[in-house]
């Protein structure tokens, strides 16, 4: 139900992300989804794939500071209003959600929305009351 | 006629200086030795007494003095008399410990006037000046120094302190303050608000600046004559040996005069310890002559100078050193502050168990220092969110004020960015091309 993300400090500086991003490529590691929050001086890369161990290593072994976070995958239906519907159930039962991103899956026609929040036991609590489907974590590493 | 403050003290023949000065080293060990167990302990373990001391090179047997054994006896333990003799304490910033504390008799505090009273009037400042002394009053030694020899010499002193830049420019042109005492850098800033308010400090009709407590540059000391429209004049000292006053400069500007009846001179080799020879550079080690409160001898001051027992074109016979060029350990000034590395490493311990790797860098942009400290992220710096993100960079900003007492710039950069030598980073770059 939980599925592993990789959380990566990036300085932000020219060449970084292609730097982080390269060095899995090389190794075959696949993303299925990213994401970036950045400011002024540094960003925090975050990525689903395949094998996070894996990637783990690899990124350590090349002097990245890389954590694993567990994050929330939530079908929607890929059509205007999915996302809002999602957010308003959480809205309503007063779950704060710390940041999301979405990503779409062209074979599947599927919507995945990857949700964190400081509660994440409280969060698919809610998910499960109102129907929202989380998606299993191999589906979503296998993508 | 070149006024001179005390002209019986101040134009000595050498040999009288040097008679004068072995009377007063001897006596000064006598007391040390009978008075302070610190030093008594330290001259019999290595078999040196009071009466070894007959002729001035014999100050080479006595050890050094350094800030350590200063904090090992903080507060009072370097004092020579008792409690009730001590007048005032002053106190310089904490560095990797303690601070250091310098406690004055009455003698003490009529002696640093004596000092500064010399200092102004070779600037040319007189009982009919108006000096505003941007120093600051409290612990640190500045303001006070200043202002006792300003009272010495029966000029008008406004005690207005540090900070309030805008209020100083407007008391400037109101009092008509004729000299300015201030740091170098401190000095730039006014002159740059000043401008802004629409004053130009050209036309404050100024007679003279004194400035001190900070690194500075030729260049850094013709901007500032050229902003105010005055001619500038160094002012050394430290709070371990009274404070301001140990050394100014005089109209020449060709070096700071040592007030040689309070203080005795040297320069060493701060790697092999020895004596250097006249004119030699190296780091400056001071004996306080005329000391009661707190005598010290042979202390290593850390700056890097020279000395010249040239007569000087003012009458002076005192020696001079040069500028302070460097410093033998990795202190840095920054906006007139100590700062020592090894602080910053005890705030950055605070907020991490695991010491990480950081870099000082300080850089003058326009006129002000900046300072940075990059922070190299570790498991315990790095957090998946951006808010805890900025919260660790501000923890570790405070901690570092609370040590140094200025705000730093914080940034945190990827594991294995600053570069290493030999393993080591290096810890300080600094960009103000002050040497």
């Amino acid at each position: 139900m939980k599925i592993k993300q990789l959380s990566i400090f990036l300085e932000n500086k020219e060449g970084r992300l292609w730097n982080s991003l390269d060095i899995l490529a090389k190794e075959n590691i696949n993303i299925r989804a990213l994401s970036i929050a950045d400011t002024s001086e540094f960003g925090i890369l975050r990525i689903i794939v395949q094998d996070p161990e894996k990637a783990k290593k690899i990124l350590e072994d090349n002097n990245f500071i890389v954590k694993v976070k567990n994050v929330i995958p939530v079908e929607l239906s890929d059509t205007p209003g999915g996302l809002a519907f999602v957010l308003k159930v959480l809205f309503n039962n007063k779950i704060n959600l710390d940041y999301l991103y979405a990503f779409t899956h062209d074979e599947s026609e599927k919507a995945i929305l990857l949700l964190q929040s400081h509660d994440l036991d409280a969060l698919i609590k809610v998910l499960k009351e109102n129907n929202i489907k989380i998606v299993p974590s191999n589906e979503v590493y296998n993508l | 006629m070149v006024k001179i403050w005390n002209d019986n003290a101040e134009s000595m023949s050498r040999g009288d200086i040097e008679e004068l000065q072995l009377k007063n080293l001897q006596a000064t060990v006598k007391n040390v030795f009978e008075n302070v167990p610190h030093y008594k302990k330290k001259y019999s373990e290595i078999g040196v007494y009071p009466e070894d001391i007959q002729q001035l090179g014999d100050i080479e047997k006595l050890p050094f003095t350094t800030k350590e054994d200063l904090r090992e006896t903080y507060p009072y333990g370097m004092f020579a008399v008792s409690p009730k003799e001590i007048i005032e304490v002053h106190s310089s910033s904490g560095t990797t410990g303690k601070p250091v504390v310098s406690g004055y008799t009455r003698k003490d505090i009529d002696g640093w006037a004596e000092l500064i009273a010399r200092g102004l009037t070779m600037m040319g400042i007189d009982e009919d000046d108006i000096i505003q002394n941007t120093h600051g009053y409290g612990l640190f030694t500045g303001g006070f120094g200043v202002h006792y020899g300003a009272h010495k010499i029966g000029s008008t002193v406004i005690p207005i302190s540090t900070g309030q830049t805008r209020r100083q420019i407007e008391i400037m042109e109101d009092f008509k303050a004729t000299a300015l005492i201030f740091t170098p850098s401190y000095g730039l800033y006014l002159a740059e608000v000043a401008k802004e308010e629409g004053v130009d400090p050209k036309n404050l009709g100024l007679k003279a600046i004194g400035f001190g407590a900070e690194m500075w540059t030729e260049e850094m000391r013709k901007k500032i004559e050229e902003s105010f429209n005055a001619p500038a004049y160094n002012i050394y000292g430290l709070t371990e040996l009274i404070g301001p006053g140990v050394a100014v400069e005089c109209k020449q500007q060709q070096g700071l005069h040592i007030s040689e009846d309070f203080f005795f001179p040297e320069i060493i080799n701060s790697k092999t310890l020895e004596t250097l020879d006249e004119g030699k550079k190296g780091e400056l080690v001071l004996t306080s002559l005329k000391r009661e409160g707190m005598p010290i001898l042979r202390f290593r001051t850390k700056d890097i100078t020279s000395l010249d027992y040239e007569k000087c074109d003012c009458g002076r016979t005192f020696v001079r050193m040069k500028r302070i060029t460097g410093r033998s350990d990795d202190m840095l000034k920054v906006k007139g502050v100590a700062i020592f590395p090894s602080q910053i490493e005890k705030a950055l311990l605070k907020v991490s168990e695991v010491e990480p790797h950081y870099q000082i860098i300080v850089t003058r942009p326009n006129i002000m220092d900046d300072i940075e400290v990059k922070v190299e992220a570790t498991e315990n710096l790095f957090f998946d969110e951006v808010k805890e993100m900025v919260n660790i960079k501000n923890k570790i900003g405070n901690y570092i004020e609370n040590e140094i007492g200025i705000r730093v710039k914080v940034t945190l950069v990827e594991p294995k960015s600053i570069p290493r030598s030999e393993g080591k980073a290096q810890r300080v770059i600094d960009n103000r091309n002050l040497h």
